[in-house]
C-alpha cells in the first residue's frame, strides 16, 4: 500500500516536470512572433537609426560617409530645428493643459445624474471615431478666412483672423482641432476613474461641512491621480507624434510656426532626402520621449495618491 | 501599470442607472446620490449642450456641405442646409480617383492587421501572464520597448528595409509592421493585464481534463478574454484605418493608396481643395465607423474601462 503510494507520487512528480518542460517550450513558442517582431521592427531599426545618425547620408546623391557627431553639431546651429522644438513645446503644453482640464471637466459633468448624459457622452466621444484626416479636412474648411468659424464670429460682430496664416493663431488652431478630436478618449478614462471613487467618503466629507470644490480638490483629485498620471503620459507622448494633423492643416506653416519635431524629421528625410540628419533628429525625438516618460514615472510618488 | 486590474464582470456600467424605478440591483457604491437642486441641474445641461457644439457641428457641416455646389459652399453667411441638395459631388468622388479600390485597400488592410494583432498579442500576452519559461522577464522588457517608440523614430530604417526588400508601393509594410512591430505592443500589454486576472481554477480544471497548454489557451482563456479582445480589436482597427504617415512614405500609385492619403488628393489644378468633392469623400469614410460606434457604443466604453487601461 505504502509502496504503491510512493510510486504513484513519484510518477505524478515525473509527469509534472515533463509538463513543466513542455510548458516552458510552449511559452517561448507563444511569445516568439511578438519577440521576433520586436527584434526586427523595433530594436534593429532603433540601433540602425543611431548608426545612421552618425553618417552624412543623402539618398539622391547616394553618399553614405561616417561623420561622427557632425549631424548633432549641425543640430546645435540649425535655427529651423530650434523653431520646431519650440513649436513642439508649445503644441504639447497647450494640448496637455487644455486636453486634461477639458477632459476632467466633461467627465465631472457627465458623472452627475443629469438628463441626457448618454447623448452627451456619445456627442463628446464621437470625434474620436471620425478619422483624423477627415476631421482635419473639415476644420481646415471651417478655419479658412471666409470659412464657418469667421462667419459665426461675424454674426456677433467680430472680425475673425485668417487663422491658418498667422503664427500664433495657426498654433492655437492646431491645438484646438486636436483637443476636440481626442478629448473624448481621456474623458472616458476619467469618467471610469471617477466612478470608482467610493461614495461613502464623499458623504462623510459632506457631513463634515466640505463644499463641492473642497471635496473635489481634497478627495476626488487624489483618488483619481493615477489616472491623471496615465492620461498625461499618453497625451504628452501622443502629442509628440502628431503628424497627419500638421500635414493636412498647415504643412508646418506659416514659416516654421507649426513645424513640430516629427514634421521637421519627415521633411528632412522625405523632402530633402537627408536621411542621416533625419536620423539624428529621430534620436533626439526618442531621447525626449524617453526622458519625459522616465521623469513622470520618477515623480509619480510625489503626486499620485496610491501607487500605480 | 496596475497589477490588480479590473475585469470583474459585476463592475458597474459606465453610466449610472437611469432615474426612476431602478431595474438592477444597486451596490452601495452606487447608492442614490444627493440630488442637486433643480435649477443647478438645468444650468449644467445647458453648459453641456453648448460644449457639445464644436464636437458635433463639424460632422454635421461635413455631411451637409458635401451635397452643396462649389459656390454655395463658400457663401457668406453659410447655409445650414443645402439649397438644392445634390449627389453630384459623390459621383465626382469616384470619377476623379479609384476611390472604391482605395476604400477596399483601407478596409482589408485594417481587417488583416486587426486579426493578426489579436492573434499575436493574445498569444504573447497569455504566455507572459500565465506560463513560466526561462527569460520571460527579459523578453517582456524587450517587447515593451515598443511602447516608447513613436513610429516616426524608426521610419527611416524601416523605409530602407522595405525598400531593399523591393516592397515599396505594396501593402506588405502596412500589414506586417503593425502586426509584429511597435503598434501591437499596447495590445500585448492589454491582453497580458487581462490574463493576469483570470482565475487559476479554470486552467487547473482544463489541465485535469488532459488539455494541453494550447488547448487551455484556445478553449478556455481566449474565449473568456472577449472584452479585452473587443477593446484591442476596436483600437487596432481605428489605428490602421487612420494610418497616415506610413502610407504616404511607402505608397506611390493612386490605386494602392489608403483612404486618409486619398482624401487629400481631391485638389484642382492649382493645388486648392475641391471642397464639396473632398467633403463628400470624407463623409463616405466616416459612415462605417460611425455606424459601428453608435451600435457598439456601450461595449466600447465598457471595454475601455475594463482592460486595465484605467489607472
Amino acid at each position: 500500500m505504502a509502496v504503491l503510494a510512493t510510486s504513484l507520487r513519484a510518477d505524478r512528480r515525473q509527469r509534472r516536470s515533463a509538463w513543466r518542460r513542455r510548458d516552458a517550450a510552449t511559452g517561448l513558442l507563444f511569445v516568439s512572433p511578438a519577440v521576433l517582431g520586436s527584434l526586427a521592427f523595433v530594436i534593429a531599426p532603433l540601433v540602425a537609426v543611431v548608426w545612421y545618425s552618425l553618417h552624412e547620408w543623402n539618398v539622391l546623391a547616394a553618399t553614405f560617409t561616417f561623420e561622427g557627431a557632425a549631424n548633432y553639431e549641425r543640430m546645435l546651429a540649425d535655427k529651423a530645428l530650434h523653431a520646431s522644438l519650440a513649436a513642439s513645446g508649445w503644441f504639447s503644453l497647450g494640448l496637455v493643459v487644455l486636453n486634461i482640464s477639458l477632459a476632467l471637466g466633461l467627465a465631472v459633468l457627465l458623472n452627475q445624474r443629469l438628463p441626457g448624459t448618454t447623448f452627451f457622452r456619445v456627442a463628446f466621444f464621437s470625434p474620436v471615431v471620425v478619422s483624423l484626416v477627415a476631421w482635419t479636412i473639415v476644420w481646415g474648411f471651417l478655419l479658412q478666412v471666409d470659412g464657418g468659424i469667421n462667419s459665426a464670429l461675424g454674426a456677433v460682430g467680430i472680425d475673425g483672423p485668417n487663422w491658418l496664416r498667422g503664427n500664433v493663431t495657426a498654433m492655437v488652431a492646431v491645438v484646438v482641432v486636436q483637443v476636440f478630436k481626442n478629448v473624448g478618449l481621456n474623458m472616458i478614462l476619467f469618467l471610469s476613474a471617477l466612478q470608482s471613487v467610493p461614495e461613502e467618503i464623499q458623504e462623510a466629507a459632506t457631513l463634515d461641512g466640505a463644499g463641492p470644490w473642497r471635496r473635489f480638490v481634497s478627495i476626488t483629485m487624489p483618488m483619481i491621480s493615477p489616472t491623471i498620471l496615465l492620461v498625461s503620459i499618453l497625451t504628452i507622448v501622443g502629442s509628440l507624434e502628431t503628424f497627419a494633423l500638421i500635414d493636412v492643416l498647415t504643412q508646418g506653416g506659416p514659416g516654421n510656426s507649426t513645424t513640430v519635431l516629427v514634421y521637421y524629421l519627415y521633411r528632412q528625410a522625405f523632402e530633402f532626402n537627408e536621411f542621416g540628419y533625419a536620423s539624428a533628429i529621430a534620436v533626439l525625438l526618442f531621447a525626449i520621449v524617453l526622458a519625459l516618460t522616465l521623469l513622470q514615472w520618477q515623480t509619480r510618488k510625489r503626486w499620485v495618491f496610491h501607487e500605480v | 501599470m496596475k497589477s490588480d486590474q479590473t475585469v470583474a464582470p459585476e463592475r458597474p456600467a459606465a453610466t449610472p442607472p437611469p432615474p426612476g424605478p431602478a431595474p438592477e440591483p444597486v451596490s452601495s457604491a452606487q447608492a442614490p446620490r444627493r440630488r442637486p437642486r433643480r435649477p443647478g441641474r438645468w444650468v449644467l445641461v445647458a453648459v453641456m449642450a453648448v460644449l457639445s457644439v464644436p464636437f458635433l457641428f463639424p460632422t454635421w457641416w461635413m455631411a451637409t456641405s458635401s451635397m452643396k455646389t462649389a459656390s454655395e459652399i463658400l457663401r457668406v453667411p453659410p447655409t445650414v442646409w443645402p439649397a438644392a441638395p445634390s449627389l453630384e459631388p459623390y459621383v465626382q468622388v469616384f470619377a476623379l480617383q479609384p476611390f472604391a479600390q482605395q476604400y477596399w485597400n483601407s478596409l482589408y488592410i485594417a481587417a488583416v492587421v486587426t486579426i493578426g494583432t489579436i492573434l499575436v498579442a493574445s498569444l504573447a500576452g497569455y504566455a507572459f501572464a500565465r506560463i513560466q519559461f526561462p527569460g520571460a522577464n527579459l523578453l517582456f522588457i524587450l517587447v515593451l520597448v515598443g511602447l516608447l517608440i513613436p513610429t516616426e523614430v524608426t521610419i527611416v530604417p524601416l523605409f530602407r528595409m522595405v525598400n531593399s526588400l523591393g516592397l515599396i508601393d505594396t501593402h506588405w509594410p502596412l500589414v506586417v509592421i503593425p502586426i509584429l512591430g511597435a503598434p501591437s505592443v499596447l495590445a500585448t500589454f492589454i491582453m497580458r493585464q487581462f490574463f493576469l486576472g483570470l482565475p487559476h481554477e479554470l486552467e487547473e480544471a482544463g489541465r485535469m481534463d488532459g488539455l494541453s497548454r494550447w488547448g487551455i489557451f484556445w478553449r478556455i482563456a481566449f474565449p473568456l478574454a472577449r472584452p479585452a479582445i473587443a477593446a484591442v480589436a476596436i483600437f487596432t482597427f481605428l489605428k490602421s484605418w487612420n494610418m497616415y504617415l506610413e502610407p504616404i512614405v511607402y505608397l506611390s500609385s493612386r490605386e494602392n493608396f489608403t483612404l486618409p492619403q486619398a482624401l487629400t488628393q481631391y485638389v484642382d489644378a492649382y493645388g486648392g481643395p475641391i471642397w464639396n468633392v473632398q467633403l463628400a469623400a470624407t463623409t463616405l469614410t466616416v459612415i462605417p465607423v460611425l455606424v459601428v460606434f453608435v451600435v457598439a457604443q456601450r461595449h466600447f466604453i465598457q471595454g475601455l474601462a475594463q482592460t486595465g487601461l484605467k489607472g
